[in-house]
């Protein structure tokens, strides 16, 4: 199995009430469960199925992938910048399959 | 990127396959069916008005593997009225959801960006779930010249 690893774009620093785009981005094959191998056999679903993202412990953005979210998962998406502090990124997903990654951010 | 002729056989065998196969998998498509039940699973019944929400996505497309979308809604996003869930539906892949985003008046602004997988040709449809519980469409017709492969022969 590949390692996983994210690749997260957070700005650095924000002035207070900033809108701020954020790019998530996490190494996963997504196998959608309907694809077989030359035998016939059917590839056994392998995708994360759920994303949450918290700003200092609160809730932000979540989402539901489906096997139609492409493989390594990509969700560009905002949010107010409101005070300084951590944002954690989450994936979670089938075979128990769970990812955290950080990102701080200093808002002046 | 050098083509063997094994890669090419492989990526044949994936196009024959799906229709080989596709009766075989016995679920190719969702149906229209299946759609409007994920649909109602979202509104509950509530109608889908057209307009507020913008879907951006290439009308034609290569690679079904990974087709970059993005949804925009028009909203204020403060604490009375916002966006609070984007739904994306794909009515002939073998599942019509393709992702639900849950927001809220953090975001700040309702814009999202993704990629996904499309199984054929077909419409796209985004929805926006306003708090005052109203449901805002938008959708597109997408070409695709090759498949997301559903029921590859690896």
């Amino acid at each position: 199995m590949t390692t996983v690893s994210a690749r997260i774009q957070v700005p650095a620093t924000a002035r207070r009430g900033e809108i701020i785009e954020i790019n998530t981005l996490v190494r996963h094959p997504m196998e959608t469960g309907f694809r077989r191998t030359q035998l016939g056999e059917r590839i056994p679903r392998n995708i994360i199925t759920r994303f949450i993202c918290t700003y200092n412990g609160v809730e932000i953005l979540s989402a539901d992938y489906h096997p139609a979210t492409a493989a390594n998962p990509l969700l560009t998406f905002s949010t107010v910048a409101t005070e300084s502090g951590t944002l954690e990124f989450r994936w979670t997903g089938d075979n128990g399959f769970s990812f955290t990654e950080t990102a701080k951010i200093v808002v002046a | 990127m050098k083509l063997r002729r094994r890669t090419f056989l492989a990526a044949a065998g994936c196009l024959a396959g799906g229709i080989g196969l596709s009766t075989m998998a016995g679920r190719a498509h969702a149906t229209p069916a299946e759609l409007s039940v994920a649909l109602k699973k979202v509104t509950g019944g509530a109608t889908l008005r057209p307009g507020r929400v913008t879907l951006e996505i290439p009308p034609l497309v290569e690679n079904g593997n990974s087709v970059p979308l993005s949804v925009v809604v028009e909203s204020p996003m403060t604490t009375v009225n916002h966006v609070r869930a984007i739904h994306v539906f794909a009515e002939k892949n073998p599942l019509p959801n393709v992702i639900s985003i849950y927001l809220g008046p953090r975001s700040g602004r309702a814009r999202i960006a993704t990629r996904v997988r499309l199984a054929d040709t077909q419409k796209v449809l985004a929805v926006a779930e306003m708090s005052d519980g109203s449901f805002w469409s938008d959708s597109r017709d997408v070409t695709v010249t090759l498949a997301a492969c559903t029921e590859a022969v690896i």
